[in-house]
């Protein structure tokens, strides 16, 4: 494969294609789309975390002038338990058709039980009022602690863990060698448990669809999505409407990090428009969003490292337990697989547990269940290092994965450039700048690494030259981190010409080929390949239409800088033969000029990162803000640095909100006490420094333009990075997430008082 | 559906008779950004809305011929902040009034609607507290005087007679060496809820405290007056001992609440630690005069 | 209920609607008037996205009532650019790659914009601490702190107004 090394436009930091609309407000996000004769939609929730539904009236609200239509689970397509798992990526239908709408149980406070649709808003949640749902309200727990209890209430009966009715849905393990043996050699062991409390991945945009069904079942859907093909086929399943007459539409999307890699609204909201033949629109409430969507895993893991005197690690063991809310699926493949992969470990072993409660479905998060995984190993890793009086970076160098370890999720590594994110951390600026003076308050450093698998998976491009000789690039994903930049600088620098020429546009689902979600930092690489390829073809046509002209083989004409010319001299003395001219013939000399390709993309290569954190503490408030940070990241190849960078940043900023503040708090009856921006205390823009990325670039040799996926690994490192740093400051390590001003000011005072005696 | 109605009233008078004639039913609308966020969460339902702004008296800003303040109560913090004089003489008091919210909030929150919100962890009360101020209300028996601290109830709740509207605070004459300061306690830097909010106002005479007076919020059912504290402090050169004393004083005053933004024990502690901070600052600007 | 007519200016031309007494000015800038540029993302004021200015004041959309803009001179993001003219901060956020999803950059050019005109030499501190009323979850703020600062200062050097 060609590794694509000319300049012109791969790494440069160009305008963004779709950028013009967002500027000036005129993007078309979904709650911005309209249709003739729309009407509202509004969904029912439970107000209990756990209760048997045992029966449901929506008589009184069909009767409410204005309302065209209701839907319960009834007209929800089933996939029963006893049949057994119908997965769809890694979606079991089961759990999603449950979790779009409750059949017998309401299982966490929120939980769809009916929805209304009317002519305005206001009818539709006055309609919802009236829909009276009996009732039998169960005991119920939240936490991992509560619901793993031999006498927890279960949320479903049918699952067992070791013989008995269980809310422990799942469990993983990796396993490398033999850890009872190892640890035996180890000098120094460090065994730690560490709790985290569910994040919300906290797009601003809520969930929104606009869904028209016509009369023959055709169907129009535009969401909010990662997913317009998952879109389509979620609903299809979940509403026996055939995909065929499905047009799923990508609208613009404010954010997902994961969390609309799944349906909530769409089929429902596809039932009240088939029921009503009209278009419905349904926008959640912030509150609806965070009652009822994500968030990612509370969690309690508890890790043990072993090392040798001179630094080398010979076992290590970790167990984690991740919160699935109400139906299995936390992301303890992520917690498992990824957490000690910068390593290279001899003796391993890596459990992961699924644990079920009562409170709304787990939703992915950036690199899911690896940020969890990572703080816990990674607060070790910096204890052993500390033990072993061994800086913490040569700590990781001595032990770092490369070309040939064995991880312990299975595969031998290829080339990767984990080494090189720490060697670059090491030289970095940052790291040897000094603390400073924090005029009282005390600044400590800290560091940390972390992993992510990536994805390759289906995309599918289509590359198409305009008439008068400009390029239409019509990709598969949508783009919620700037994708089309850099495909459009990947189209330009293959066809040697400016990239304003190029146009890209994201297909929907009866428009471009099947493509899989936008997540698992998959979209560049995937739709890069399938662009280039394309590309490739494109140029083929090209390289033969110039052919015939001069009548010489095609073999003896190239392409560079947007023409064909003659191979060599011998080929003949001919003029080029630009993009313009050639499509201008197109339809004299064979017709269109233009390619697609559908691919089950390989060889994507997982991404590695080391982090550098400047905290200082205001230790009478107990206060901790984050003064500087370094991102080092092995980004492969950087198609548009800024939007690289953006990747880095993006995550950098969640990770610090979730070490520092953020967390899900429940009242005393189970329903969440902060479902809102004010106390779902996410990082604002004074919370936080300039956050400074170093992207290392190891190419992918599997990759024409060396892409590496880059969009999940910034996030798994944070959250070490800043309790380290919070340790260096203070001499006091926290074992639990956030690190908010109580828990340190009280962990301080505790200190004095131990200081005092 | 119950019907709700707009009315935007040129006059006090007639800001009090749509006010009165609806009862339980009517809301005042300074600058919406309590009530609209009650409005859309279903927590309040009003039948009347009745938008004040549009009186004079509501949103003027009024030297006295003595050298106090009239702050309408429905100025909003923008404009309280682009008052040529009153954030020199009263900076306490615009810091506090301009923290609340976002710089969007204070483009329309107001010192008023802050008030007879009635939540305990009001930014802008304690500093009037701390300021002395006393308002003025009006209703449909005449209007009467009532001192800032004597307003709050309890949660949501004020002790305005039915009928009544916030008309204006007033803020006394500074005797020169006089300033103030509003510090809080919020985990971000900003858009928090303060999880303690604390005033000072003091004079300082040849460096010793000659007057005090200290406001403390978000640690009980209503903001309150601490005059221990006050007193530890005047008399003394604001030493050490002065300030730990007014700061136990704080501490002592404390009945809080365990919630989703602060524990009991912290927020006693910090309100002693925010005494010392605030009053530093106060005094600071207060020899600076 | 009966509806309210309102009659008010925004971004510079004269505008009617009609409304409920309790519609938010976001909800009639987004219904009746189809300027869905100022987006909903809370609607309790703590996002920022619905940002516009009422006279020259920056506040939140979805805490105004959409009766109160009754002669008064509303500007949203429709009104930044001018034809094909972007607003320098506009085109400085596109060449800062200050922006990912997009859906907070309304709230953030209005706010920035705001600033600048009452602030042309803010500090980076006094850029951050005025936009903490404008989430964003994508870009950790560095990118649109940086095109701020870069807009300020170029606009400081320009000699030329830009066009009202």
């Amino acid at each position: 494969m060609n590794l694509v090394t000319n300049n012109k436009w791969i790494g440069q930091r160009t305008i963004r294609p779709d950028g013009m609309d967002k500027v000036t407000g005129r993007a078309q996000f979904a709650a911005d789309t309209t249709m003739p004769g729309q009407i509202w939609g509004k969904i029912l929730r439970s107000p209990h975390p756990h209760a048997r539904i045992r029966s449901i009236d929506t008589s009184k609200a069909e009767k409410l002038p204005g309302v065209k239509a209701v839907v319960t689970s009834r007209d929800i397509v089933d996939f029963t338990i006893e049949k057994g798992a119908v997965m769809l990526g890694i979606q079991d239908m089961r759990w999603i058709c449950r979790n779009v709408m409750a059949r017998d149980k309401a299982l966490f406070p929120g939980h769809p039980v009916a929805a209304v649709a009317a002519t305005t808003e206001a009818i539709a949640a006055e309609a919802c009022k009236l829909i009276e749902v009996d009732y039998e309200v169960l005991p119920w727990s939240i936490e991992i602690e509560d619901a793993i209890k031999p006498d927890a209430p279960v949320l479903h009966e049918f699952n067992k863990f070791e013989g008995k009715p269980s809310n422990i849905v799942g469990r993983l393990e990796h396993k490398k060698g033999d850890i009872a043996e190892g640890f035996k050699q180890a000098d120094v062991v460090i065994e730690r448990t560490f709790t985290t409390r569910p994040v919300h991945q906290g797009y601003i945009e809520p969930h929104a669809c606009l869904i028209s069904v016509a009369p023959d079942g055709k169907t129009t859907i535009w969401s909010s999505s990662q997913g317009q093909f998952m879109v389509r086929a979620m609903t299809s399943m979940l509403t026996g409407i055939p995909q065929s007459d499905i047009r799923a539409i990508p609208a613009e999307i404010g954010g997902g990090f994961g969390g609309k890699t799944i349906v909530y609204l769409e089929p429902v909201a596809t039932l009240l428009a088939k029921k009503s033949g009209r278009p419905v629109k349904m926008v959640m409430t912030r509150e609806e969003v965070m009652r009822a969507t994500g968030p990612t895993s509370g969690s309690r893991s508890t890790v043990k490292i072993g090392a040798t005197k001179d630094g080398r690690i010979v076992a290590a063991h970790g167990t984690f337990y991740l919160q699935a809310g109400a139906f299995p699926g936390s992301p303890i493949r992520g917690a498992a697989g990824c957490s000690f992969t910068p390593y290279d470990i001899p003796n391993l072993l890596s459990e992961g547990f699924d644990v079920c409660s009562n409170r709304s479905k787990v939703a992915a998060y950036r690199a899911p269940g690896a940020p969890i995984g990572a703080y816990a190993v990674e607060c070790v890793m910096d204890e052993v290092a500390e033990a072993l009086k061994m800086d913490p970076l040569d700590f990781r160098l001595k032990n770092g994965a490369k070309e040939g370890t064995k991880a312990a999720h299975g595969p031998t590594f290829p080339r990767i450039g984990y080494i090189e994110t720490v060697e670059a951390a090491k030289a970095s600026p940052h790291y040897a700048a000094p603390l400073g003076d924090g005029h009282g308050k005390p600044r400590g450093r800290g560091v940390a690494s972390g992993f992510w698998f990536n994805a390759g998976g289906e995309s599918s491009a289509q590359v198409n030259i305009t008439e008068d000789g400009n390029v239409v690039v019509t990709t598969g994903h949508p783009d919620i981190g700037g994708s089309r930049a850099g495909i459009a600088n990947i189209c330009a620098e293959l066809l040697g010409i400016d990239y304003r020429r190029v146009s890209v546009i994201i297909g929907d689902t009866q428009t471009v080929g099947f493509s899989n979600l936008t997540g698992g930092s998959r979209v560049l690489f995937a739709s890069a390949m399938v662009v280039t390829q394309s590309a490739e073809k494109v140029i083929q046509t090209l390289r033969e239409r110039a052919a015939k002209i001069w009548n010489i083989d095609p073999e003896a004409v190239k392409w560079e800088q947007g023409a064909a010319h003659p191979a060599s001299p011998n080929a003949g003395q001919f003029p080029p033969l630009t993009l313009e001219e050639l499509a201008e013939k197109a339809p004299a000399m064979g017709g269109p000029i233009g390619a697609g390709v559908q691919l089950n993309t390989q060889g994507a290569d997982g991404g590695f990162g080391t982090h550098i954190c400047d905290v200082e503490i205001d230790t009478d408030l107990g206060i901790a803000r984050v003064i500087r940070y370094t991102a080092v990241q092995d980004v492969g190849r950087a198609i548009h640095p800024g939007y690289v960078e953006g990747q880095l940043q993006g995550g950098v900023a969640q990770g610090i909100g979730w070490a520092l503040n953020e967390e899900y708090i429940y009242t005393k009856e189970g329903k969440v006490d902060n479902p809102g921006f004010l106390d779902y205390r996410m990082p604002v823009c004074s919370d936080l420094p300039m956050i400074d990325c170093i992207m290392v670039e190891v190419p992918n040799p599997k990759h024409p333009q060396g892409v590496k996926g880059v969009g999940e690994v910034p996030l798994v490192p944070v959250m070490a990075a800043v309790a380290s740093a919070i340790y260096n400051a203070l001499g006091i390590r926290f074992y639990s997430l956030p690190m908010s001003p109580p828990k340190v000011s009280a962990a301080l005072d505790a200190g004095m008082k131990q200081a005092a005696e | 559906m119950a019907d709700i109605r707009y009315v935007a009233p040129r006059s006090l008078d007639e800001a009090i008779g749509a006010f009165a004639a609806a009862g339980s039913a009517a809301r005042i609308l300074a600058g919406g950004t309590d009530l609209l966020v009650q409005m859309r969460s279903g927590i309040v339902k009003p039948g009347v809305i009745v938008d004040i702004k549009g009186i004079a008296e509501m949103t003027d800003i009024e030297e006295t011929a003595d050298g106090g303040f009239r702050v309408g109560a429905a100025t909003s913090g923008m404009a309280l902040y682009e008052h040529l004089r009153f954030g020199k003489v009263w900076p306490g008091v615009l810091e506090a009034v301009n923290l609340i919210g976002s710089k969007q909030v204070q483009g329309r929150a107001s010192a008023g609607g802050n008030l007879m919100n009635g939540s305990p962890a009001g930014d802008s009360v304690p500093a009037m507290i701390a300021a002395g101020a006393i308002v003025t209300v009006q209703g449909p028996n005449g209007r009467r005087e009532m001192k800032v601290e004597e307003v709050p109830a309890g949660p949501g709740r004020t002790n305005l007679k039915p009928g009544e509207i916030l008309v204006s605070f007033a803020l006394p004459p500074r005797p020169p060496g006089s300033s103030d300061a509003y510090l809080r306690m919020i985990p971000r830097t900003e858009m928090d809820i303060a999880v303690v909010g604390l005033g000072v106002s003091l004079t300082l005479k040849d460096g010793v405290c000659t007057a005090a007076r200290v406001g403390l919020g978000a640690v009980a059912p209503t903001a309150l007056l601490v005059e221990p504290a006050a007193k530890a402090l005047i008399g003394t050169k604001l030493d050490d001992a002065a300030l730990e004393k007014a700061a136990e004083a704080c501490r002592a005053a404390c009945r809080p609440i365990d919630d989703k933004r602060g524990t009991i024990a912290y927020r006693i502690k910090t309100a002693g630690v925010l005494l010392k901070r605030t009053t530093a600052i106060a005094a600071k600007r207060a020899a600076g005069k | 209920m009966a509806k309210i007519h309102v009659t008010t200016t925004i971004n510079g031309e004269p505008m009617e609607y009609l409304c409920e007494p309790n519609d938010t000015m976001l909800d009639a800038l987004r219904g009746p008037l189809g300027l869905t540029g100022s987006k909903e993302g809370c609607s309790s004021g703590d996002c920022g996205a619905c940002s516009i200015t009422v006279d020259d004041r920056l506040i939140c959309s979805c805490l105004m009532l959409a009766a109160e803009a009754e002669g008064h001179e509303l500007r949203t993001i429709e009104g930044m650019a001018h034809g094909e003219q972007l607003h320098p901060l506009q085109q400085k956020f596109l060449e800062h790659a200050a922006l990912q999803c997009g859906i907070c950059t309304s709230g953030m050019l209005v706010a920035s914009d705001a600033l600048l005109r009452k602030n042309p030499d803010p500090s980076e501190e006094e850029v951050r601490f005025w936009l903490a009323g404008n989430l964003c979850r994508c870009t950790g703020y560095d990118k649109i702190v940086r095109a701020v600062l870069e807009t300020a200062a170029e606009m400081r050097g320009e000699i030329k107004e830009a066009a009202q």
